[in-house]
């Protein structure tokens, strides 16, 4: 396995005009996110209430809100909440699913049927009443929201595993490894695992846009990231009250969220294509 | 002639897989179209039923006469009254072929109906009739059926039953078989052969088995990389092979008595339409290959014996 | 009589299906009751249409699956009796190749990775020059060994293959259709590929097809199997069969003749369902010769001639 052919498929996805747009500003975000403490113009809580309600300027190029609080600087910042926090959530619901899906498919029998239950079960819940849930449960804040998105989206990995590995088990190189005398570790970690890792890794990139959504409703109840650290979801929630006064405040943030979570889709769609996995991930 | 196929080219973009097919098929006849995968048959068939640009292909050159329509020339509107109506086409997967929604019966009546402007009732009776025509016992249960319920082979006879409702004068039928258990083989290719000597139908079989065209084809087409290497007559084609490609893949077929070891197959594959060689696109895999086999195109010429050869070395005369 | 490497004791396979909370539980026998021998060297023949339990006999034989009843003797030792590692060593002396040459190969792994998968199966590492070896006695070019299985045609993955199943110089080789989905060219190339590697390796083969003809050109012996059962066992490739089934499926063969058309269709019917197998012979109901016996009693498998067991109240 070398790195180019690792990297053809992310190469093939932004050959296309919609797919380097998307990835572009995914890639402007993501650094954005990284680098906010040198980027931006201000600190995030620094309040001036001379300053506030004042509209786009050379100071303020977006604008301030009603503490004083630069904008442009809060929502870089709420980059990093929005983005630090989907990210890690999906990525443990990543690995948690791929462990408990691949299980449930290699191990079958009364465990796969009790893993099938329960995620059945979960699936016909809306993902934003078991974070909502788990919330109430856990506590607002960043920990929180984080642990409520990733169980949220457990049984969406669980399931395409599952599926890919069960699938994948039928494979004729599969009873090709087994008539050489390969056991079921061998199989599972060789051959199984990494044919179902890129559906599965593209599901994961497609969930963190939808997690992202679902971070900024948190957050827009109060239940996210809390004061004075700001997300988008809480900005959006302190903008709804100013909506006439200063709608730039609410605009903004939730500008940000719908440009990044269509790109995030965008990129995806042309990282599937790249990929040609369109059919394996609708099997799931 | 039913049909006459003159100079045929065909192309993908930049790509030419097909070029200057010329065969001719008469009614109550069966030819043969064979090659290796790759030799450009099926897609000579797509070409004649019409449906090249589904695959994103066209006719670049040539004629496809059909009953003195050159339907090459015609706009798909007036493709669509040739297509299912005067040309019934046969796939090679029955599995896929016919709606798992929908009973068997109401997959044969609409055509019937489409085609041939039936009422209701007149397009079921003509279907009972058409499936006990095909040697389905029953027919009127099978209509009532849905396909999970019947055979690969049953299946395969809807499917002919389908190409045949709109009462086509040419049947075109691409490796109809090679998805059927062996013993269903034989009905299968059976009932074709009777069906066109019955019925009087033109039938275009496209297959890579030279056995399969032994046993019903009158004509054959032998297609290497997209041309025609050799067309003739079937009883004196498998007698006296003139293009050693013919020859190759007649021996490809294990014979009764045949001396361990003799069936050694064509070394090397078939080019893809891409990297075409020059000279005789054969040259490369053929063990009468001359010099000039690498640079000069062998022309396509008429032979005393019937039909055409394209070889600048060919076998034995007749 | 020497030793036969491998012998089969009235082996059979029930498969279930259903069972769970939808559909009703059924089961049906995919193999019932095969015995056989082969002896060293020799190419035995497996002939029969879908569902007649070639390839689950195969596997059976690999112990790939178990057997539900039966057991299978290799060079001596009770296949079916053995625990995991011995199994895994027995590994090495028995391999098999595969019908579809494009699933067979983990499209991830390059040629060269694929052929080092029976080393590392066995916690090996390939000898220095092997893979180029193996390479070689396919006829694939040393620089294919680079190469990923979507590079490749169908004919070279199934070198690729037959190079996998050489790897750990095995005695035995279970070929399952090895070239029912290649062309007729590359089906003859394959054929005279796996001729020459008997010759020069010693190698015993049990052979899978539906091809009675390319099996009588290619095996020693053949087992003609019908619903799970063996109908016949043809003692020499070019034995006149007695059981009407092996009688129809040569009938079935086209010969690439014009001259030698056959004009009555061989069979009336198609293979009943392994779900609900009818009493008596299995055939019977597609069998031109069927008589009440035939339709009442099983025929048991009973030497005619020396050698040459047939199953048949009303042998040809």
């Amino acid at each position: 396995m070398s790195l180019a052919r690792t990297l053809s498929p992310l190469i093939r996805a932004v050959r296309s005009p919609m797919g380097a747009a998307a990835g572009l500003w995914v890639l402007l975000i993501v650094a954005l996110a990284i680098l906010a403490p040198v980027v931006a113009p201000y600190a995030y809580d620094a309040q001036s209430l001379p300053d506030s309600f004042q509209p786009p300027s050379a100071a303020h190029w977006l604008g301030t809100d009603e503490f004083g609080r630069d904008l442009l600087t809060r929502l870089i910042y709420g980059a990093r909440t929005s983005l630090s926090v989907s990210v890690t959530s999906i990525a443990l619901s990543v690995f948690a699913g791929m462990v408990l899906g691949a299980a449930a498919g290699y191990v079958g029998g009364a465990f796969d049927r009790a893993v099938t239950i329960v995620v059945d079960l979960s699936w016909s819940f809306p993902e934003i009443l078991i974070a909502l849930i788990l919330v109430a449960i856990i506590g607002p804040g960043v920990t929180g929201t984080m642990v409520a998105i990733g169980v949220a989206y457990l049984a969406q990995f669980t399931r395409l595993t599952r599926a890919q590995i069960l699938a994948l088990r039928s494979e004729t190189y599969i009873e090709a490894a087994r008539s050489l005398g390969a056991g079921g570790g061998f199989i599972l970690f060789r051959h199984l695992l990494p044919n179902a890792l890129a559906p599965v890794l593209v599901a994961g990139m497609l969930a963190t846009g939808d997690a992202i959504i679902l971070e900024a409703t948190l957050g827009f109840f109060g239940l996210g990231a809390q004061p004075p650290l700001p997300s988008w979801g809480s900005m959006m929630s302190s903008g709804s009250a100013l909506l006439f006064k200063a709608p730039w405040i609410i605009i903004l943030p939730g500008l940000a969220v719908a440009i990044t979570v269509v790109a995030i889709n965008l990129f995806g769609d042309a990282l599937i294509r790249a990929l040609d996995i369109k059919t394996r991930l609708r099997e799931a | 002639m039913l049909l006459s196929v003159r100079d045929l080219s065909i192309r993908f973009g930049p790509v030419e897989p097909v070029s200057g097919l010329s065969f001719d098929l008469d009614r109550g006849q069966i030819i043969g179209l064979v090659g290796e995968s790759g030799s450009g048959k099926s897609l000579t068939a797509m070409a004649v039923a019409g449906l090249l640009p589904l695959v994103g292909g066209r006719i670049a050159e040539g004629r496809i006469l059909f009953d003195g329509t050159d339907l090459a020339r015609l706009p798909e509107a007036g493709l669509r009254a040739y297509r299912g109506r005067r040309i019934g086409v046969v796939t090679q997967n029955p599995m896929t072929a016919l709606d798992p929604a929908q009973r068997i019966g109401e997959q044969v009546e609409v055509v019937a109906r489409l085609h041939r402007g039936l009422s209701r009732q007149e397009a079921h009776q003509a279907t009972i009739e058409l499936l006990t025509a095909l040697r389905i016992p029953e027919a009127g249960a099978i209509c009532d059926a849905y396909p999970h319920q019947l055979s690969g082979g049953m299946k395969q006879r809807i499917v002919i039953a389908m190409a045949l409702a709109g009462e086509p004068d040419l049947l075109i039928a691409d490796e109809p078989t090679t998805a059927l258990d062996v013993t269903v083989q034989a009905q299968i290719i059976h009932l074709l052969g009777q069906l066109v000597r019955e019925r009087g139908l033109g039938l275009m079989l496209i297959t890579h088995d030279m056995g399969v065209v032994a046993q019903v084809c009158d004509q054959v087409a032998v297609l290497y990389a997209g041309r025609l290497a050799e067309t003739r007559d079937a009883p004196g084609l498998f007698a006296h092979p003139r293009h050693p490609y013919t020859a190759a893949l007649i021996d490809c077929i294990p014979r009764e008595g045949m001396a361990p070891g003799s069936l050694t197959g064509i070394p090397g594959a078939v080019p893809s339409a891409a990297s075409y060689s020059t000279g005789c696109r054969f040259h490369d895999r053929c063990p009468r290959m001359l010099d000039r086999c690498r640079t000069e195109v062998p022309p396509l010429v008429a032979r005393p014996e019937g039909g055409s050869l394209a070889c600048h070395n060919p076998m034995g005369p007749t | 009589m020497t030793r036969p490497l491998l012998r089969a004791e009235g082996l059979s396979r029930r498969f279930s299906t259903g069972g769970g909370w939808f559909s009703p539980a059924r089961s049906m026998l995919a193999v019932r009751g095969v015995s056989f021998d082969q002896a060293r060297g020799e190419v035995l023949g497996v002939v029969g249409e879908s569902g007649c339990g070639k390839s689950t006999l195969a596997r059976l034989v690999l112990r790939l699956i178990e057997p539900t009843e039966g057991a299978v003797t290799f060079d001596g030792q009770d296949v079916t009796a053995l625990g995991k590692g011995d199994l895994r060593r027995l590994r090495r002396r028995m391999a098999m190749v595969f019908q579809d040459p494009y699933s067979s190969l983990d499209p991830r792994f390059t040629v060269e990775d694929a052929l080092s998968e029976p080393f590392a199966v066995q916690h090996e590492r390939p000898p220095g020059g092997r893979i180029a070896t193996l390479l070689d006695q396919v006829g694939l070019s040393r620089a294919m060994g680079r190469s990923y299985p979507h590079q490749l045609s169908g004919g070279q993955r199934q070198r690729v293959g037959i190079a996998r199943a050489l790897a750990q110089a095995p005695d035995f080789i279970v070929l399952d259709e090895p070239t029912a989905s290649l062309d007729v060219s590359i089906q003859a190339q394959i054929i005279g590929l796996l001729a020459d590697l008997k010759r020069d390796h010693g190698l015993t083969y049990l052979f899978i097809s539906h091809d009675l003809g390319l099996v009588r050109y290619f095996c020693d012996r053949v087992l003609v199997m019908y619903l799970g059962a063996v109908v016949e066992v043809l003692p020499t490739a070019d034995a006149a069969p007695r059981h009407p089934y092996t009688r129809a499926l040569m009938d079935s063969n086209f010969v690439p003749d014009p001259a030698h058309r056959r004009t009555l269709q061989a069979i009336k019917g198609e293979i009943p369902s392994a779900f609900n197998l009818p009493k008596g012979c299995a055939f019977a109901a597609r069998c031109p010769r069927a008589t009440d016996l035939c339709r009442a009693v099983d025929p048991p498998l009973s030497e005619l001639s020396p050698g040459h067991p047939v199953a048949c109240h009303h042998p040809l």
